[in-house]
Formats: structure tokens, sequence, C-alpha cells
């Protein structure tokens, strides 16, 4: 039961890497951009890969009339994400250590990783109907109006995961290192549950 | 007198048959077809070459940079002449950069680029090169690639024997190949004989931010002094030039500072002289020349006029100058990475004299000397010889080292470059150049470690190398392979302007540390808006200020109506991007100056002075982003009684 909490509470604790390390990540190349342009997605606010991508990103979308990229006081999203991650990372390690002293079973790691598993797809949805307003909401007065084959208005919204091709741009979307911890601290905590739940098992 | 000349010229032309002869038996082993030379040269499209080649503009006063081994021009740095293509010496703030106490001169000779050292090896930090005209030096960042600092070089003439650096770039040294009154003064020509004077700069340079100050001008003799180089290693702390006309001629020298069988090459012991100096010795004599300084945080130069120079009379320095018989008015001057060998080249002569550093320490020590010249000890050539190359060919001109104990020199009038071996002194290899070789460049070749993998033969003459362009030609330079023991014929490329001479280093030595903008949170420039929303439009009595910004693709105000006749209308334009190789351009109708290029990030001044009543159009000259021919705007111009108010907008 003890090995079992102590992932458990490493697994929570991995949460907080989303303080220091980016979420996800958007990158745009172009034949004019050898050297992409990326978007770093932190929980509280978007940043530049490098330090002017993010000026130079809205620049060319000016052209589509596209929107200029939120700033974190722009979105309620930047001020609860970082809220909603402390407060389950810390429920998370408590709920380990109360284990360890024998206050609570290994049920409660598998609640945990039911609810932070809601609060994810939540989080996913969320951010995939900003990409879609971000790609689709455009300017009436924009400079390029494009359409597609069928004649609606062409969207620019980046994939929530994988590669899409945007007229000359590649766009890729992918986690990055805060987001691929934070994936494994969950499956930790799975796995504590599971070790737990054997545990259990062989005793009785 | 004729005579003379016949028989001079009648020597010129055997020289010239001797030449073609040694040709002809070295054009058949050169099998350029080979499709393995074709390799060593290409780089595929999107690769990038291994080294840069920085070489020298001559006349057109500019540094252009090339790759190496392709060969390809990546860039013109202006450095003593005006530049339309970027606005430099046109631009309110580059103008002082081309001050000199002859008032503003727009262009210069630029000869000899040499990269900046620590310990004796290149460190890619600076490039200086020197203005023979009127005597100037620069020094250019080999971060931005731009011209940062330039310096009037007072008492000197034809500032030729320059900008060579010693081997932690304590001092860019400058010296003089016309000998003149010092000062200057009105007086007969005829009396030149030990009335004028040779001048030989040390410029101090700030270890930190590269500028300039001359610690000392020795004056010499009024020789001519022709080239120069530092000691390293074991000689560092010496400098030696090469000199001609020490018959102090002052007419027709072709013949008349010919007649001594041998010149001199001065050894200098410049750590003497500096110690010297900072015990209080030397003269503060009166000077005028001009101190100008680019900041790169204002994007503005500034020229100081400085009023005095400290001099040193050689005869107060026992102990610190001597002069080396060397045959045959010697050009180059070169010493190798060990230090121990200073090779001079007489440029008459069919053999290369290599003098010993050890030898000459050792003869100096024995005080044995061979007479004096104005008080300064004359060496015994044989003491102090370490050997002689039996060329073969003629006319040695310059040499440079491959790090692994051979020597290439080029030899203009036989017109080839040939390998030989330190020590031994044995010819290796000899290939010809097309045609009549000047300088020869190996990147590093005149530093303690050589990055000897190419050479570069700058020809003087181009002839049939290429398609013809009527009389007048770009130069021609050949790269050769010279990594093995034979040397190899790659490549012919054309140059720009003259090449004298160039440096070259290894590429990574550059590239990370090349700038790709100017960030506009630190433009310092007075007249910099870091926001459209500070444009504006001043009027001071005739002068408007128009304080402008850039960004793809308009400009922040692009109407402005209120312009009179005969105002000073200035355009300030900071370049709001901050993406990499995006600049914009400024250009308006009836532009007196050049346009200008502004750098992501940069603030640049146009001067413009309306003429005539109208309605006139400027726009950007550089191909922007697909809306680039929108980025205009106008400008109305009313009669100079007019009293339509200032008024500016963007989008109103
Ligand atoms: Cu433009």
């Amino acid at each position: 039961m003890k090995k079992a909490s102590i992932l458990m509470i490493i697994g929570s604790a991995m949460l907080l890497s989303l303080f220091v390390f980016p979420m996800w990540n958007i990158r745009l190349g172009a034949p004019q951009y050898p050297e992409p342009l990326g978007i770093d997605i932190y929980i509280n606010g978007l940043r530049g890969e490098s330090e002017f991508d993010i000026q130079n990103i809205d620049g060319l979308n000016h052209y589509i009339g596209m929107k200029t990229l939120p700033k974190p006081e722009e979105m309620w999203e930047f001020s609860v994400f970082p809220l909603v991650i402390l407060a389950m990372s810390i429920m998370g390690i408590l709920i380990g250590f109360l284990s360890i002293a024998g206050k609570l079973s290994s049920n409660w790691f598998l609640l945990w990783f039911v609810l932070m598993s809601i609060l994810g797809i939540l989080g996913m949805y969320d951010f995939n109907q900003w990409l879609v307003a971000y790609g689709t909401d455009l300017d009436p007065n924009a400079i390029m109006k494009l359409l597609n084959p069928d004649g609606t208005p062409m969207k620019y919204n980046p994939p929530l995961m994988g590669h899409k091709k945007l007229l000359n741009f590649d766009a890729y979307s992918y986690p990055r290192l805060g987001g691929v911890l934070m994936g494994i601290g969950m499956i930790f905590t799975l796995t504590a549950y599971f070790i737990g739940r054997s545990k259990v098992i062989k005793t009785r | 007198m004729k005579t003379s000349i016949r028989i001079h010229s009648l020597l010129m032309a055997g020289l010239a048959f001797l030449a073609m002869s040694c040709d002809q038996g070295n054009r058949a082993g050169n099998g350029a077809l080979s499709s393995n030379i074709a390799e060593k040269v290409y780089i595929a499209p999107g690769e990038r070459d291994e080294q840069y080649g920085f070489l020298s503009g001559g006349y057109s006063g500019n540094l252009t940079v090339y790759g190496l081994p392709s060969g390809r021009m990546f860039k013109e740095i202006p450095v003593f002449s005006q530049f339309p293509t970027s606005g430099y010496g046109y631009s309110e703030e580059t103008k002082p950069m081309l001050n000199t106490s002859f008032g503003f001169v727009p262009w210069d000779d630029l000869h000899h680029p040499d990269i900046s050292q620590t310990k004796g090896e290149l460190d890619g930090r600076w490039i200086f090169a020197n203005g023979n005209n009127t005597p100037r030096i620069a020094r250019i960042s080999l971060t931005t690639f731009e011209t940062e600092e330039i310096i009037e070089v007072p008492n000197s003439a034809g500032n030729h024997s320059s900008s060579f650096i010693t081997e932690n770039t304590e001092y860019v040294v400058a010296g003089t190949r016309f000998s003149v009154p010092v000062p200057q003064r009105d007086m007969p020509i005829s009396e030149y004989k030990s009335n004028f004077k040779g001048a030989l700069t040390f410029i101090a340079v700030d270890p930190e931010h590269g500028h300039f100050n001359i610690k000392f001008q020795l004056i010499m003799p009024g020789f001519n002094y022709d080239l120069s180089h530092p000691g390293r290693d074991k000689s560092h702390g010496w400098f030696f030039f090469s000199t001609y006309n020490t018959e102090e001629a002052n007419t027709l020298l072709e013949v008349n500072a010919s007649q001594n069988d041998k010149d001199f090459i001065a050894a200098i012991n410049w750590k003497k002289i500096e110690a010297y100096v900072n015990n209080g010795g030397g003269k503060k004599v009166p000077a005028r020349y001009a101190h100008n300084v680019y900041d790169e945080s204002t994007h503005t130069a500034t020229s100081t006029i400085k009023e005095e120079v400290l001099t040193v009379d050689p005869s107060d320095v026992p102990g610190a100058i001597y002069f080396l018989p060397t045959p045959k008015s010697p050009h180059g001057c070169d010493v190798d990475p060990s230090g121990q060998y200073i090779i001079g080249s007489g440029k008459l002569s069919a053999d290369i004299t290599v003098h010993s550093f050890d030898k000459m320490l050792a003869a100096i020590d024995a005080k044995k000397f061979d007479g004096e010249a104005y008080g300064i000890p004359i060496l015994n050539y044989d003491d102090i010889l370490a050997g002689t190359v039996q060329s073969g060919g003629l006319g040695p001109l310059h040499t440079e080292f491959d790090g692994r104990g051979n020597a290439y020199t080029t030899f203009f009038i036989s017109s080839e470059v040939v390998k030989w071996k330190l020590g031994t002194w044995e010819v290796i290899d000899r290939q010809p150049t097309f045609y009549s070789v000047g300088h020869l460049m190996i990147p590093g070749g005149n530093s303690r470690k050589p990055h000897g993998k190419y050479l570069v033969a700058m020809n003087k003459i181009t002839k049939d190398r290429y398609l013809p362009t009527g009389p007048e030609m770009e130069h021609s330079a050949q790269i050769y392979d010279i990594s093995g023991e034979k040397m190899q014929l790659l490549y012919d490329f054309p140059t720009h302007g003259e090449p004298h001479y160039a440096a070259g280093c290894d590429a990574e030595l550059i590239v990370n540390n090349s700038k790709k903008i100017y960030r506009l949170d630190e433009n310092k420039h007075p007249y910099a808006i870091t926001s459209p929303a500070q444009a504006k439009v001043e009027r001071k009595g005739n002068e408007v200020h128009i304080y402008m910004s850039t960004i793809r693709s308009h400009f922040t105000p692009d109407n402005i109506e209120g312009i009179k006749v005969g105002d000073k209308v200035y355009f300030h334009i900071t370049n709001h991007e901050q993406d990499f190789d995006v600049p914009h351009g400024f250009s308006i109708i009836g532009q007196g100056t050049s346009e200008i290029l502004i750098m992501p990030g940069q603030t640049k001044t146009s001067l413009w002075e309306p003429k005539r009543v109208g309605v006139w159009p400027f726009y950007c000259t550089d191909f922007c982003s697909a809306l680039h021919q929108e980025m205009q705007g106008y400008v109305r111009v009313s009669p100079a009684n007019a009293n339509i108010e200032l008024s500016w907008s963007l989008d109103e």
C-alpha cells in the first residue's frame, strides 16, 4: 500500500510541472519561415517559442483577418486553470498521505483520476472551442478573403492535435513537456490505484 | 634618363617572356574538368559554405563577404564609400562616418582587411580595414556586419602598410606608404630627402568595445612603408614593415626608387615603445583628425575632430628599431605562424628572402651592425638570413601559411602561386593564376593557427576568363584546394572593385553571433517611436521632423500635409518589425540623397528638400510582403507662403 501511495503522491505532484513547462505547442512552418514560428501554451498564458513569434504570427494573421493572440487577461482560462491544477495537485498529494496513514483506501486514487480526466476533457473541449473561434471569427474587412472550393469561407483553426495544412503554412499541434509530465503523472495515479487494489485483494 | 627607361622596359619584356614560358609548362597538368573538382566547390541548394572570406573592394571603398569554397558573394559592407543600397553615408545617422579633417570624403581605397585575434588566433569579433587614400582605419562588427568606427590617421599619406593587428588585438597598425612633411607645410618638393617623414601609427583597440585611440605615432625616415605584419608567438611584441624608396626619390620612382640593391624591413619592438610612452615618453604635437563612432543603440554615428597626437622620435628610444636589409623593393612582409621567420618578397626579384627572428635577436645582442640610417642600426644581411627560396618565379608579392609547415607565395610577374617548405626552402608545387596575382588569402593564414584548407588568389588581370563585359571587367579570384601535397585549382569567381587582400575564417566562428534583428525595446534613437500611436510631425522653423513607423505593409502616418517649398523635411523612420530579414525601405520623389533601408528595430533618417508645389508620393523600396506595392503614402507640398496647418494621418 505504501508503494502505491508514494506513486499517487508523485503522480499528482507532477501536475505542478505545468507551472514551469508549456502544456501544449502549436508550430507554423512555411517556405519563408525555415525556422518555424511557434506558440507555447502555458496554463497561465501564451508565449512565443522564440521571443517575437507571437508578434510575428499576429502580423501574418492580420492579412486573413484573424484576431491577435489573447493576452492572459483576455481569457478567463488563464486565471482559472492554474487554480484548478493547483487544487487537484494538492488534493492528490493529500490523498496519498492519508492513505499512507491508513485513513483512505486506494479507491480514492481512482476517484481523483476520474475527476482529473473529466476536468482534462473539459479543458480540451474548451481549448478546441477557442481554436475554432480563433480560426473562423474573421474580420469582414480582411485583406485576403479566401474561399473553399465549395464557396464557404476558409477556416484557419490549427488542429487540436496533429498536422494540418493552412494555406502556405504547415501547422503542427502537440503536447509539450508540461502536458507530457501531466499525462505521465495521471498514469502514475491510475497505476497506484491498481497496485493498491491488488494488495488489498492479496491481504484478503 | 631616356636610356634607363628603355633598358627598364626591355627588362620587363624579357620578364614577360620568361613568365609565359613558365605558364606553358604548368597548364597541361591542370585537369579542371574532372568531376571531383566540381564536387569540392559545389554547395547544394540550401547548404552552406564552410568558411567566410572577406575581400577588400579596393577603390570601391567597401568590403565584400564571400562563402568558401563556393565563391558566392553574400554581402557588400559599406565602409569608406557612400552606398545607396542601404543609405550608408546618405542617411543623417551615417553621414558622420565619412567625416574627415578634409570634410566629408565619400569614398576611399580599401586595401587590407584583418580579423581580430586573441592569443594569436582569430576570434571573429571584428574585422579591421584601411582607407588608403585619405588615411583612415575602420572597424567593422562581425555580429552586425556594419562599420562601427573610423579613425583618420594624421601625418600619414597613402595608408598602405595597414591595417594589421597584433596577436591580442592590442593595436591595429597603420603605416604610411607616402612620406610627407611632418607636420604638413608649404615647402619645395625637391627638398624631400631627410625632410619628409614616414609615420607609423599604433592605434590601441579597447578590448571590450573595440574603440580606437591613437597611442603613438613613430616618425620614421622618409621611405615608403609598403606592407607590414605583426610578430606572433615568439616574436609577439615586434612589428615588421617592408620599405621601398630608401633612395628617398621624389620623382619617377619607378626608376629612381629601384636603384638600391637592398631596401629594408623595419623591425620595431613596439612593446619597448609602448613602455616608453607609458612612462611619459613621446611628444604631443598638434594634429587634426576625425574620429567617427557608430552607436548601435542609437543607430547613430558621431564625429569628433581631435587636435593632438603623441609622436615618438626613433632616436629617443634606442634599441627599439632595426633595419633588416632585404633585396629588391620588398612588398609583402609576412611572419610565419611560429613567429620565427620574417618573409620579404622582393617584388623585382626571383627569390624570396627569409629572415630569422632568432638570428636577428642574436645580431642585436652582439651589436653586429652594418652602419645606420638616420640613427637606426642596420643589421648585416648575412647574419640574419634564414634562407632564400630559389623559386624559379618572378615578382614575389605576398606569402601566407597553412599551419603545416608550408608557405604559399604569389608571383605577380610570372602569374603563379608557389608552395614551398619553411626551413628547407624547397619548392614543393607551383600553379598558374589567371592572371597576374596580387595577394592571396588562406583563412587564418596570417595567424598562429591557419584554417588551411583553401587558398584564394586575387588576380589583377581578368582578360578572357569570363564573358566579355566591354573594356572594364571585374577582377577575378581563384580558389585552390591546398589540403594535399599539390595545390589543386578548383574555381574562378569574379570579385568586386579591386581586392588587394582578404581575411577569412571558419564559419562557426561567426554564424552563431550574427545578429538577426535589432531590438525595438533597446532602440535609443532620439527620433525613434516604439508604437505607431507615437507617430507625429513637428515643425521647428523650416525644419520638419516626421516621426514615422513601418510594419508590413504600411507607413504610419501615410498622409502628410502642411509641408512647404523650402522646408528641410527629416523622415525619421522606425521599422517595427522584429522578424529576421524583413527590412523596409523609404524613398520619395526628388530625394537628393538616396533611399534608406531600415532593418527591423532600427531608426534611420532621410533628409528631403521639396523644391516644387504638389502632392508627392513616397514608397517602400524593399519587397516586404504580398502587399508591398500598397506600401506608399503622399506628402502635400504647399507654396512657401501658404498657411496650411501641419497634419498627418493613417486610415482616417
Ligand atoms: Cu515595406
